[in-house]
C-alpha cells in the first residue's frame, strides 16, 4: 500500500476536475486509458453493425437491403472501423492504463502528448465517418485502398487519406510515449528482464509502429497525389506501377496485424498465470519470441501477393520465411499450455477468453499456414477462406484478449466486481456464435465463393445463412459486455486490493487499493 | 520529490523516435525508385524498357521455334478500338519480325493515348528486343482516326530453354487530359 499511505503529504497530488472539461484536458493516464477503453467499445458496436449490414444482405442470394456500392462501403469502413477505431485504441487504452502501474510509474512520460493522441484519434475517425454521408458514399474499394481500383472514388479518397494520415500521427505519438515511458520510468530496481510480458510486447509492438505507419502514410500520399496532382507513381500509362502500391501497403499491412496480436499475447502471459496460480513458464522465451515475431513480420509482406506475378524464387522466400513465424508463435502456444499444465486452475471470465484465445487463435495460425503454401493460395486467395482465416486471428487475436483484460483489471479500475454469471454467459456466447460465423467461411472459401461480393451462386446459399445466423448472435451478445461494464462502474460489490487469488505476487497494480486511486506510485515502489 | 524518474529529461529518445518516423516516411518514398531499380536489375515484373533496343544482327536459330502470342486491352472506358491484325505466331530467335496493331479513336474529340507493354513470362521480357514500337511514344487521334503502328522486334537467341510459348500484351491508356 505504498502509494495509498504516501498520497496525504503531497501537496501537487489532488483527484480529477469536475465536469466535462475534465475529459477534454485530462493529462492523467488513468482518465485517457478510459476514453481510450470508451471509445473503442463504442467503434466495436459502430464496425459491428456495419457488418450486420453486410451480413443481412448476405443471409440469401440475389440483391435485398442494399446496393452493391453501399455494400462494398460496408465492407471496407468495418475494416477500417474495426482495427483503426476499435482494437488499436483499445490496446492503446489498455497500455495506457496499465502499463504505468506495472513498472510502478506516477504517470505516462509524456502526458500533454498522451491526451494529443487520443483527440487527434477521435477526429481521424471523425473525419473517416464523415464519408458516409457524402455525396457517392465513403470508400468502397476495400481497407486496402488498391489503386487503381481506389482512385475511381469520389470525393471521400482525399477524406479517407487524411484520416489515415491523422490514425497514423495518433499512433506514433502514442507509441513513442509508450516507448519513453518504459525506458525511462520503470521504478528502480526493475530491469527490463523483470518486467511484465504485456509491457515488454507493447514496447515491442510500439517499435513497429513507428517503423511501418510512415510507409503506409507515404502510400496513401501518393494515392492522393496520382488522384489529384497528376502523378504516375501507380499508373502504368505514367510509368508507375499499382503492384508496388501493394508492396508499399502490405510492408506496412503485414506489420499491421502483429501490432494488434503482440499487445494480445501480453494479456494472454498476464492473465493465463494468474489463474493458473503459477508463474508464467518460459519468461524470456517469451520476451524473445515477442522480438523474433516482430522482426520476421517485417520481411514478410508479400506473401499477400503471391497471385500477382512473382518469380519462383520470390514466392519461396516469401513463403518460407512467413512460415518461420509459426516457430516462435508455437513457443508462445506451448509456454502458455505449459503455464497451465499441473497448475491449480479455475475459470472466470477473464482466464475463459483467454483459454478461448489460445484454443481458437491456434486454429486461425494453421488456417494461415495453409494460405503461407503459394501454391494452395492460389485457390484461397481472395476467396472466404481468408475471411474465416483473418477473422480466426483478427477477432480472437484482438478482441477475445480486450474482453480478458477487461473483465480481469475491470475491478482494480472501478473497484466493483463484475456479474460474473453474464460475464461467463458472454463468453460462451460470443465463442460459439463466433464459430457459427467463421467456421462455415472456411468451407464457403473451399468451395469458390469469392470475397466482397454482394450476391453469390446458389450452392452458398446454407453456409452463407448459418453464417449470418452466428454474426446476429456474436453481435448482439456485445450488448451483455457493455451492459457488465456498466453495471461495475454504477456499482455492485467491493473488490479488494487483491481481487484475485494470490494476485498481489502477479504484478504491481494489484498492490494498490481497488479503484486505484487517481494517482499511483507517485513515489517509486519497492522492487524485490 | 526525490524520485529521479520525475526530472528526468526525456527529450533525446524522443527526439530519436520522432526522426525514425520521418525517415521511414521518407523510406515509403525511397521505394519507389528502389523498386524499379529491383526490377531492372532482376527482371522481375516482366516490364519492357520505353526505349528502343540498339540494332542487333544475331543468328538466325532456325531449328527453334517459339510460339509469340499478342494480348491488347483498354484501359478503364477509354474510347479506344485496339486489336493486333496478327493474334499468334510463330517465331525464330534471332529473325526480325515486323508486326502491325491497330487502333481507332472511337470519340467524336482529339484523344491521346499511351501503350503500356507487358511481357510474359516475366524473366524472359528482356530477351525481346524492340527496335520500333508505337509504345515509345504516346499516340495522337483525331476524331474517328484510325492508325496502323508496327513493332519490329527480334528475338534474343541467347533465350533461355524451356521458354516456348511467351506473350506479348498492350494496355492502351487515354492520357489526353494527363499533363506529361
Amino acid at each position: 500500500m505504498t502509494s495509498a499511505a504516501t498520497t496525504h503529504d503531497d501537496h501537487h497530488d489532488h483527484g480529477p476536475e469536475t465536469g466535462w472539461m475534465r475529459w477534454v484536458t485530462t493529462t492523467n493516464h488513468k482518465d485517457i486509458g478510459t476514453m481510450y477503453l470508451v471509445f473503442a467499445l463504442a467503434m466495436l458496436f459502430v464496425g459491428g453493425c456495419m457488418i450486420l449490414a453486410v451480413r443481412a444482405e448476405l443471409f440469401e442470394p440475389g440483391l435485398q437491403f442494399v446496393d452493391p456500392g453501399f455494400f462494398n462501403s460496408m465492407t471496407t469502413m468495418h475494416a477500417l472501423v474495426m482495427v483503426f477505431g476499435a482494437v488499436m485504441p483499445a490496446y492503446a487504452g489498455l497500455a495506457n492504463w496499465m502499463i504505468p502501474m506495472m513498472i510502478g510509474a506516477p504517470d505516462m512520460a509524456l502526458p500533454r502528448m498522451n491526451n494529443m493522441s487520443f483527440w487527434v484519434l477521435v477526429f481521424a475517425v471523425l473525419l473517416l465517418a464523415s464519408t458516409l454521408f457524402m455525396e457517392g458514399g465513403a470508400p468502397a474499394a476495400g481497407w486496402t485502398l488498391y489503386p487503381p481500383l481506389v482512385l475511381q472514388s469520389g470525393d471521400n479518397l482525399p477524406f479517407a487519406v487524411f484520416s489515415v494520415h491523422l490514425l497514423g500521427i495518433s499512433s506514433i505519438l502514442a507509441s513513442i510515449n509508450i516507448i519513453v515511458t518504459v525506458l525511462n520510468m520503470r521504478a528502480p530496481g526493475m530491469t527490463l528482464m523483470k518486467m511484465p510480458l504485456f509491457c515488454w510486447t507493447w514496447l515491442i509492438t510500439a517499435f513497429l509502429l513507428i517503423a511501418v505507419l510512415p510507409v503506409f502514410a507515404a502510400a496513401v500520399t501518393m494515392l492522393l497525389t496520382d488522384a489529384h496532382f497528376g502523378t504516375s507513381f501507380f499508373d502504368a500509362a505514367g510509368g508507375g506501377d499499382p503492384v508496388l502500391y501493394q508492396h508499399l501497403f502490405w510492408f506496412f499491412g503485414h506489420p499491421e496485424v502483429y501490432i494488434i496480436i503482440l499487445p494480445a499475447f501480453g494479456v494472454i502471459s498476464t492473465i493465463v498465470p494468474t489463474f493458473s496460480r503459477k508463474r508464467l513458464f518460459g519468461y524470456s522465451s517469451m520476451v524473445y519470441a515477442t522480438g523474433s515475431i516482430a522482426f520476421l513480420s517485417l520481411i514478410v509482406w508479400a506473401h499477400h501477393q503471391f497471385t500477382v506475378g512473382m518469380p519462383l524464387a520470390g514466392e519461396l522466400y516469401f513463403m518460407y520465411a512467413t512460415m518461420l513465424i509459426a516457430v516462435p508463435t508455437g513457443v508462445k502456444v506451448f509456454n502458455w499450455t505449459a503455464t497451465m499444465w499441473r497448475g491449480s486452475l479455475s475459470f472466470e471470465t477473464p482466464m475463459l477468453f483467454s483459454v478461448g484465445f489460445i484454443i481458437l487463435f491456434t486454429l486461425g495460425g494453421f488456417t494461415g499456414l495453409m494460405l503461407a503454401t503459394a501454391p494452395a493460395d492460389f485457390q484461397y486467395h481472395d476467396s472466404y477462406f481468408v475471411v474465416a482465416h483473418f477473422h480466426y486471428t483478427l477477432v480472437v487475436g484482438g478482441t477475445f484478449p480486450v474482453f480478458a483484460a477487461v473483465y480481469y483489471w475491470l475491478p482494480k479500475w472501478t473497484g466493483h466486481l463484475y456479474d460474473e454469471k453474464l460475464g461467463q454467459l458472454h463468453f460462451w456466447l460470443t465463442a460459439i456464435a463466433f464459430n457459427i460465423t467463421f467456421m462455415p467461411q472456411h468451407f464457403l472459401g473451399l468451395a469458390g465463393m469469392p470475397r466482397r461480393i454482394p450476391d453469390y451462386a446458389i450452392q452458398f446459399a446454407d453456409f452463407n445463412m448459418i453464417s449470418s445466423i452466428g454474426a446476429f448472435i456474436l453481435g448482439f451478445s456485445q450488448l451483455i459486455f457493455a451492459y457488465v461494464v456498466y453495471q461495475a462502474i454504477k456499482g455492485g460489490e467491493k473488490a479488494s486490493a487483491e481481487v484475485w487469488e494470490n494476485a498481489s505476487k502477479m504484478g504491481l497494480e494489484w498492490t494498490v487499493p481497488s479503484p486505484a486511486p487517481y494517482h499511483t506510485f507517485t513515489r517509486a515502489p519497492e522492487i524485490e | 520529490m526525490s524520485d529521479p524518474r520525475r526530472t528526468r529529461n526525456h527529450g533525446p529518445i524522443v527526439a530519436k523516435l520522432v526522426l525514425i518516423a520521418a525517415l521511414m516516411f521518407g523510406f515509403g518514398f525511397a521505394l519507389v525508385p528502389l523498386y524499379d531499380v529491383f526490377c531492372d536489375i532482376t527482371g522481375l515484373n516482366g516490364k519492357l524498357g520505353n526505349q528502343a533496343a540498339p540494332d542487333l544482327q544475331f543468328e538466325i536459330d532456325a531449328k527453334r521455334e517459339i510460339s509469340l502470342e499478342f494480348l491488347t486491352s483498354v484501359n478503364g472506358n477509354a474510347p479506344i478500338g485496339f486489336r493486333a491484325e496478327t493474334a499468334k505466331m510463330k517465331i525464330h530467335p534471332g529473325q526480325a519480325y515486323t508486326v502491325y496493331f491497330l487502333a481507332e479513336n472511337l470519340s467524336d474529340r482529339k484523344l491521346v493515348g499511351q501503350a503500356i507493354p507487358s511481357f510474359a513470362p516475366g524473366l524472359a521480357a528482356r530477351y525481346l528486343k524492340k527496335t520500333e514500337c508505337f509504345c515509345f511514344s504516346s499516340q495522337t487521334f483525331e476524331a474517328h482516326e484510325t492508325k496502323k503502328m508496327p513493332v519490329r522486334f527480334v528475338m534474343d537467341p541467347a533465350l533461355p530453354k524451356g521458354y516456348r510459348d511467351v506473350t506479348l500484351a498492350y494496355t492502351f491508356f487515354n492520357i489526353t487530359d494527363k499533363k506529361i
